[in-house]
């Protein structure tokens, strides 16, 4: 239970895909604009990978791995990033329809950005992260140990990044009434607020849990 | 430039500056900010990334017109993981070093928006030619600025290029520091920053 706590806090502040590894910039950057729809993407991000990592946990420790079940002696892990790509598009067209189904308004806000969450490098980040942290040894605390593990690593990480995605749409909504130099509007100006932002949550790199 | 058509030449050139995938069309970011600490997994990643573009570009653009659209993006997809798997089995094979270095932004090249921007805008649309020599053109502009964000990190951050030493030993004896903040992800934000300020405003006095 300590090592679920533990791997999801340390998620959220200390490997924030976004300030430690930039991950999902490209959307990050473009849907940021406003609060409401970064809103809808965060939420939308954090439950495709939601099922996405456990679902690739189980593919790479059954079918991939020389130990899998699925398998047994025979070494497919060089065969992982086109399972794993093809289990994100999968989902995210699932999610998509669900969404069309039961929700359509959200559906509207999200428009075209729904469909691109299968090419958001968080989503692919956070599975190849879980990769590798499967074979960190049992002590470490960032070894992801089993199907639950995996879970609370997914939470964190889509939170941690939810969480991002907000902070920048507050400030960018409050920055369109400052007087900014002509060439650094925009890009540029977004760029240096997401670099002092990831300063700032450096601080909590020194959290041990 | 007589071997090379007018709209061929367009499409290897433009991507260089006026057009640059990464300070104008903002793709890519992901990848450009995290491995440019140092100056070697910058242009190793560069390359890589060159290549990949090239010859997803090229076999898409062949294989274009059979393409149904509603799947194109799996396609696409499958057809970019191919390749990456490629270079990183190469990688591991020939540059095991850098490629640990590297480590899960070898595998994030196939979600760089890039390639699938250059696919879906370019390659879908033009014959096989002018798409490889878009994808080299796109791969070489964005490895470009790899390069500046690189050097500025590791000369201001470690005092060394390709991990040899630059700056001597006598401005470190008269008091000169390395800029510990500058080997931080933070910093490669905010000097991308910088890069897009400065790439705009002498575009500006271009024109």
């Amino acid at each position: 239970m300590e090592h679920l706590i533990s791997l999801f806090v340390r998620s959220i502040f200390v490997d924030n895909m976004i300030f430690a590894f930039f991950l999902g910039m490209c959307s990050y950057l473009a849907v940021s604009k406003n609060v409401k729809t970064a809103l809808g993407l965060g939420v939308a991000v954090t439950f495709v990978l939601l099922i996405t990592v456990p679902v690739d946990y189980l593919l790479q420790t059954e079918v991939l791995e020389t130990a899998g079940s699925l398998n047994p002696g025979v070494d497919l892990t060089f065969l992982s990033f086109i399972l794993f790509i093809a289990v994100i598009a999968g989902i995210v067209q699932l999610v998509e329809m669900i969404v069309e189904r039961f929700s359509p308004s959200l559906y509207a806000a999200l428009g075209i950005f729904l469909p691109l969450i299968a090419v958001n490098c968080a989503i692919m980040g956070a599975s190849l992260f879980m990769q590798q942290r499967i074979t960190m040894p049992d002590t470490n605390s960032q070894a992801i140990l089993n199907v639950w593990d995996s879970i609370a690593y997914a939470l964190g990480s889509g939170i941690g990044w939810l969480l991002a995605i907000t902070c920048l749409a507050a400030i960018r909504e409050k920055m369109a009434y400052t007087d900014v130099p002509k060439p650094l509007q925009g890009l540029g100006i977004t760029f240096i607020t997401v670099g002092l932002m990831a300063m700032a949550f450096m601080c909590f790199s020194g959290l041990n849990l | 430039m007589s071997i090379l058509s007018k709209s061929a030449h367009e499409a290897l050139v433009k991507p260089l500056n006026l057009d640059n995938p990464v300070v104008v069309q903002i793709l890519g970011i992901c990848s450009a900010l995290a491995v440019t600490s140092q100056l070697e997994p910058a242009i190793v990643m560069g390359l890589s990334v060159t290549v990949i573009t090239a010859f997803s570009n090229l076999i898409i653009s062949l294989i274009r017109k059979s393409i149904p659209n509603r799947i194109r993006i799996i396609v696409q997809l499958v057809v970019v993981a191919s390749l990456v798997t490629i270079v990183s089995q190469v990688l591991k094979a020939f540059a095991y070093d850098v490629s640990v270095q590297l480590s899960v932004y070898v595998g994030l090249i196939i979600t760089n928006c890039i390639l699938m921007g250059r696919l879906e805008a370019f390659a879908m649309m033009n014959g096989p030619w002018e798409s490889f020599l878009d994808g080299i053109g796109n791969g070489v502009g964005y490895a470009i600025i790899l390069v500046i964000v690189g050097f500025v990190r590791e000369l201001l951050g470690s005092g060394s290029l390709f991990g040899f030493q630059v700056i001597p030993d006598a401005c470190y004896n008269i008091g000169y520091m390395n800029n510990g903040m500058m080997t931080m992800p933070a910093m490669s934000l905010i000097i991308v920053g910088c890069v897009i300020w400065a790439h705009r405003s002498m575009n500006k006095e271009a024109k």
